[in-house]
């Protein structure tokens, strides 16, 4: 057996920290809505490709730069993941009912995308793809950098906004309990729309990295469920940081795992990591 | 003048009437029932939609001549989410509460294996045309158009290394890439073995799960071994994924075959040329010499823009799904009834002229002869290039 050059090591490693920046990106608002809310949202995944698809839609057919459509689709999101709430709250849904509730709406919405787009796979081919940057021996695509930045800008500012803004502070406050918050003037229902819509807004921009990367296909949304669900336990619900941590920590391991062993060993690497932190550290989750 | 005017007037109402009526008698009587499910929900569904819409051009077509046996024919085809286990369920219901005359197969070798078991304990015909593992098509009444012979794990990595290996610069070193999806897995271990015995030098063997989403480390281990062919043992998605990462790195494979691509979006990939891929039809001659794969292909592009599939091609999966349809029906018509058995042992006893070929059903497992061709992408176009007779013309294969 020969070892593996170091060519072939670094490729890996920068392949595992952009899909793990992406695991970060869908995990963010997910961790938010969770720890903050405690809304446990599948329907996430569903909004993140409902994202990828309409910045299909509106690069390849309405021809918008890829990332202008970030312009329409941010607002709209936020505005669903806000009213989405508002029904939560209507109807006093508790969080396990959410993962049901949510599951439906996930499965409604890819009826949707496949009603609209069909089963069929869908490509977005924008000049972003065609832009590669060499550092030596090593290639880094455009797509997946601007993928691993956005999750960077919008883990450290979401952190930065909860931890040095009032309304952060409020937001924090009325997590942790939301009668005595309110007590203090908190408006915890207002707040927890604004933290729905923003999670729902962070689902389009994933979409819209997602789109970039990836070939589309409605049944996709299915297959990021639980390698997310994974690095949004491990890096701790409602800590925005946490999850891209763990996303890169996971997809880091699990491409290193593909360059030196056998590839079918790499869903090992996430689901064993997830183990071993919820025996180490429970009640960090 | 005038006798012309009135000449290609009542020429004119002669052609509409038969197009309104068109020729032979209408289908009367209790409609014949065909039951089947497609994976029209779920991973399978891109596919399946190609077989929804083969299903429909063909029903359309008998009804508007003369049905099956003078009736009319009714398809009742149920949504089976992809899940084998809904595909059983689903035939149960077929048989049992819709009480269908005939069966015809679902999407894939999973839920054709569960819809083989149903149709075992009601002993009705099951004429399939995806199924990829023959050595598990143990139930006597079940006929496959997927044309793969009983030992495709040897016959086509046959075809394929004879083909290469006859070319001007026949490969030295190979890689196996694959899928551990049980009807793929099987196809590259052949491969493998295959190349073995030839004395290919194997640079690289690597499987992954189905549903791997990271094929970065895959393409950076297949540039390291830098290999004169590369066998993937894609299916679906899989092949476009490796092709995109390989792009993202930089690398270019020189010979590359993918098992079961996906076969339009593949085209559309510039990093994708020169890929081979198998096949039993393409849409050039010779197939399309045949008057009924020409006409089936016209209504296909059609029926095919209407769907919003986004490649109306008419290639391996269309044309193994229209086979099972003129299969079933040649049968039926053979030894006019319905009589699952009748249809059966003449089916057992006669080959059947379909657009994929002449297929038999006397072989292991009813399997006849492995019809498998080698299709390349030229020019952003799939055309055959292996076996000779086969291919399109002026199409040579092209090894780097």
């Amino acid at each position: 057996m020969s070892w593996p050059s170091l060519t072939l090591l670094g490729q890996s490693l920068l392949s595992g920290i952009f899909i793990g920046a992406l695991y970060g990106l869908l995990g963010l608002g997910l961790s938010l809505s969770w720890g903050m809310l405690r809304q446990i949202n599948l329907a996430h995944f569903a909004l993140a490709f409902l994202g990828a698809y309409l910045t299909y839609q509106l690069a390849s057919v309405g021809g918008m730069d890829p990332l202008a459509a970030l312009l329409v689709i941010v607002p709209c999101f936020f505005a669903f993941g806000a009213a989405l709430h508002w029904l939560f709250a209507r109807f006093s849904i508790s969080p396990f009912n959410s993962l049901l509730v949510t599951f439906g709406v996930t499965v409604i919405m890819e009826s949707l995308i496949q009603w609209i787009w069909t089963a069929d796979y869908r490509r977005l081919e924008s000049h972003y793809g065609e832009i590669k940057f060499r550092i030596g021996t090593l290639f880094v695509p455009f797509p997946e950098l601007l993928t691993l930045l956005v999750a960077i800008a919008l883990a450290l500012g979401t952190w930065a906004a909860l931890h040095y803004t009032d309304l952060g502070k409020a937001l924090r406050a009325a997590a942790e309990d939301a009668p005595i918050a309110a007590a203090f003037g908190v408006n915890d229902r207002a707040l927890a729309l604004l933290l729905s819509g923003l999670s729902a807004a962070f689902a389009g921009v994933a979409g819209a990295c997602l789109a970039l990367s990836y070939t589309l296909a409605p049944s996709q949304i299915y297959a990021w469920i639980g390698v997310v669900f994974a690095a949004v336990m491990i890096g701790g619900l409602g800590n925005p940081i946490g999850p891209l941590i763990a996303g890169i920590v996971i997809g880091s391991s699990e491409a290193l795992t593909m360059a030196v062993t056998a590839p079918a060993w790499a869903p090992l690497v996430s689901f064993s990591l997830l183990i071993i932190v919820l025996l180490a550290r429970p009640q960090k989750i | 003048m005038k006798y012309l005017q009135r000449l290609a007037l009542i020429a004119a109402l002669l052609s509409l009437g038969a197009a309104l009526h068109p020729a032979g008698a209408a289908p009367s009587g209790p409609p014949i029932r065909i039951g089947s499910t497609l994976a029209l929900t779920g991973p399978l569904a891109a596919t399946a939609l190609v077989h929804k819409t083969v299903g429909e051009i063909f029903v359309d077509d008998l009804n508007r001549k003369d049905g099956l046996l003078g009736r009319p024919v009714e398809w009742i085809v149920k949504d089976d989410q992809s899940k084998p286990d809904l595909a059983r369920t689903l035939y149960e219901q077929l048989v049992t509460v819709d009480k269908v005359d005939l069966l015809i197969g679902p999407y894939a070798t999973g839920a054709i294996l569960s819809a083989m078991g149903v149709a075992q304990r009601y002993n009705k015909v099951l004429v399939h045309h995806t199924f990829g593992i023959p050595s598990l098509a143990k139930y006597d009444m079940q006929f496959a158009t997927w044309a793969i012979g009983p030992r495709p794990e040897e016959t086509f990595p046959r075809l394929l290394y004879d083909a290469l290996a006859g070319s001007a610069k026949p490969p030295k070193t190979v890689a196996v890439v694959t899928s551990k999806f049980p009807s793929v897995l099987f196809l590259s271990v052949g491969a493998r073995e295959a190349a073995k015995k030839r004395g290919l030098k194997e640079v690289l063997f690597l499987e992954w799960e189905f549903g791997n989403k990271d094929f970065g480390p895959i393409a950076s281990r297949v540039k390291d071994a830098d290999p004169d062919f590369i066998w993937v043992g894609a299916i679906g998605l899989e092949g476009n994924m490796l092709l995109d990462a390989l792009k993202k790195i930089d690398y270019a494979p020189r010979n590359h075959f993918y098992l079961y691509p996906a076969p339009g979006p593949m085209a559309k990939a510039p990093v994708a040329k020169n890929a081979l891929a198998a096949s039993v039809f393409e849409e050039h001659p010779p197939f399309t010499a045949n008057p009924v794969a020409a006409a089936f292909i016209e209504r296909f592009h059609e029926r095919g823009a209407k769907a919003g599939l986004p490649d109306t091609s008419v290639d391996v999966q269309a044309a193994s799904s229209y086979s099972a349809w003129q299969v079933l029906t040649a049968g039926v018509n053979a030894t006019k009834s319905l009589d699952d058995k009748a249809i059966a042992a003449w089916l057992k006893q006669n080959p059947v002229d379909t657009i994929a070929g002449r297929l038999r059903f006397d072989g292991p497992n009813n399997y006849g002869d492995d019809l498998m061709k080698l299709k390349q992408l030229q020019n952003g176009r799939w055309v055959v290039v292996s076996p000779r007779q086969f291919a399109a013309p002026g199409a040579d294969l092209i090894v780097q």
